[in-house]
């Protein structure tokens, strides 16, 4: 693995982030709508009642689950810069190993998804009062299982881009709200239909979310959720990464790599 | 690293060729792009590939630069097998091609240091001021790849395939849609290049004076095979043309009239 050349993917993200407004603003301000949004919800849901802590339990969950669609779309943003600048045969011609391509597009996915997660931060505790890290070191083991679930989530949707195709970018923007429901991101596992609940127990993030409220609760670190919750995101790295190298492989073998834009999906 | 020394592709008495192709194949289902073709292109030579659209030049520099799998075969670029070495063989070649342009969202300094860094090329802020004076892009060191024009932006893109001093350089047309003295600009800095440098050049070209001028060797292709092979200057002569623009149009047009190069 040759650390130059996963520099020169993240270098590649920072130079469009640097000059450009557009890829910038979206970084925070969609998730900034939210907090907003969801702060001001949960603000009046506790004036209401005084029984449940909406404010750390709702808001500190909107925040980590838009810190996961972050992480999410670093990785499919990245890739598809690529995509849009029609890059791919210059990139795959180079000496590129798909380990140090993937390396990059990771360490660009944390240097914009943490960027992000600051801004939020920033805003739940400047207006809302809501410091998640109060509730102790464990919430940075969240927030790190969150990532690697986005690094995840991110790899296996651009193997699945360059299966299909540039058009299957549109497939990919909608996917952390179709996962959200089933992902106990704002309820427990055990709301969800029974035949639901195994589907949801596959899903690191209902894990993560469940350790997220038991803490904020009060009553204590789950280390067992928590700790399948990071493995099972550890797994799905290990997995998604081999969907992408496999997708890769097939893009080499049929010549979707010279000619991407040609959608020819066989 | 694939030792040639013993192996068909040397002799053990030369040098390693820049690339060395051995029966080279590629299918797409019942379709045979190419066609079990062998040849190689040595150090300080430049190889014209030429053929109709469709013959198989596109598809054999896509194999050789490692974005298209063979079907069978072997390529070995400065001696090392592709298929088993990708990284490392890749490390010696580069390209230009009129259809794979640097990004335009970035300069072209931007885009040097990135390619500088993916081809990990020693003393980069070095070799990218001496590509930017060879190639005469000081002025466009700062502008953005998209906004420059045809020729601006073929030079920058030879910048990027000359950055990591590659063994074997492919170029695909990368004359095509340049005014003619932007083309002869190019053609000379190439040439002055490959004169001081251990290079081997794979020339793809349908302009045919360009290839007699430029290219010591001629590779004519026609339906995925070589079906000629010489100097482009004696080539025409040889089989009964007055230019090697007349054996081109006979190439395309009536293959089966010439005779297939001896194994």
């Amino acid at each position: 693995m040759n650390f130059h050349r996963s520099l020169a993917i993240v270098l590649r993200i920072f130079y469009l982030m640097r000059g450009s407004f557009t890829r910038i603003f979206p970084l925070f301000a969609w998730a900034a709508i939210d907090i907003i949004l969801w702060g001001f919800i949960t603000r009046y849901l506790d004036q209401v009642q005084h029984t449940f802590n909406f404010v750390s339990t709702l808001l500190g969950a909107v925040l980590l689950w838009d810190f996961f669609t972050r992480a999410m779309f670093g990785i499919s943003t990245s890739f598809f810069e690529d995509v849009w600048s029609r890059n791919f045969l210059n990139m795959f011609a180079t000496p590129l190993k798909i380990s140090e391509y993937l390396g990059g597009l990771v360490a660009a996915s944390m240097m914009t998804s943490f960027f992000g997660l600051a801004v939020m931060l920033l805003l739940a505790a400047l207006v809302f009062g809501l410091w998640i890290f109060a509730y102790g070191v464990w919430i940075v083991v969240i927030v790190l299982g969150l990532f690697l679930f986005g690094i995840a989530f991110g790899i296996f949707a651009i193997g699945s881009v360059l299966r299909l195709g540039p058009a299957a970018e549109w497939f990919i923007w909608p996917m952390p709200a179709v996962l959200a429901p089933i992902a106990a991101v704002f309820y427990p596992v055990s709301v969800l239909p029974i035949w639901l609940q195994p589907i949801a127990r596959i899903i690191p993030a209902s894990w993560l979310f469940e350790s997220l409220r038991s803490v904020i609760a009060g009553h204590g670190v789950p280390l067992d959720q928590l700790g399948i919750g990071c493995a099972l995101a550890a797994v799905y790295v290990v997995l998604a990464s081999w969907f992408f190298r496999s997708m890769y492989l097939h893009a080499v073998r049929t010549g979707l790599v010279a000619r991407y834009s040609a959608e020819t999906v066989t | 690293m694939t030792d040639l020394s013993s192996s068909p592709l040397s002799n053990g008495q030369e040098r390693v060729p820049a690339l060395a192709v051995r029966n080279l194949r590629k299918k797409y289902g019942e379709t045979i792009a190419v066609d079990g073709i062998s040849f190689e292109v040595h150090q300080n030579e430049i190889v014209g590939l030429l053929g109709p659209n469709g013959a198989g030049k596109t598809t054999t520099i896509n194999m050789i630069l490692g974005v298209l799998e063979p079907t069978e075969g072997m390529i070995a670029i400065n001696g090392i097998d592709l298929a088993r070495y990708r990284s490392r063989a890749l490390e010696h070649t580069n390209f230009a091609a009129v259809y794979a342009p640097l990004p335009g969202n970035l300069t072209v300094t931007e885009n040097l240091r990135i390619f500088g860094l993916l081809y990990d090329v020693p003393n980069l802020s070095r070799r990218i001021d001496e590509m930017i004076e060879t190639f005469d892009l000081k002025q466009f060191r700062n502008t953005k790849c998209g906004v420059l024009s045809s020729g601006e932006q073929t030079r920058a893109n030879l910048a990027k395939a000359l950055l990591n001093a590659p063994a074997l350089l492919l170029l695909d047309e990368p004359t095509a849609s340049l005014d003619p003295s932007a083309a002869r600009y190019i053609r000379e800095t190439i040439l002055e290049y490959v004169h001081k440098a251990a290079v081997g050049v794979l020339w793809t070209s349908h302009n045919m004076y360009e290839v007699t001028d430029v290219c010591s060797r001629a590779l004519f292709f026609s339906k995925g095979r070589i079906l000629l092979e010489g100097d482009p200057k004696l080539l025409p002569g040889l089989h009964g043309k007055a230019t090697l623009e007349d054996l081109f149009v006979t190439v395309a047009r009536e293959p089966l009239t010439l005779e297939a190069p001896a194994a």
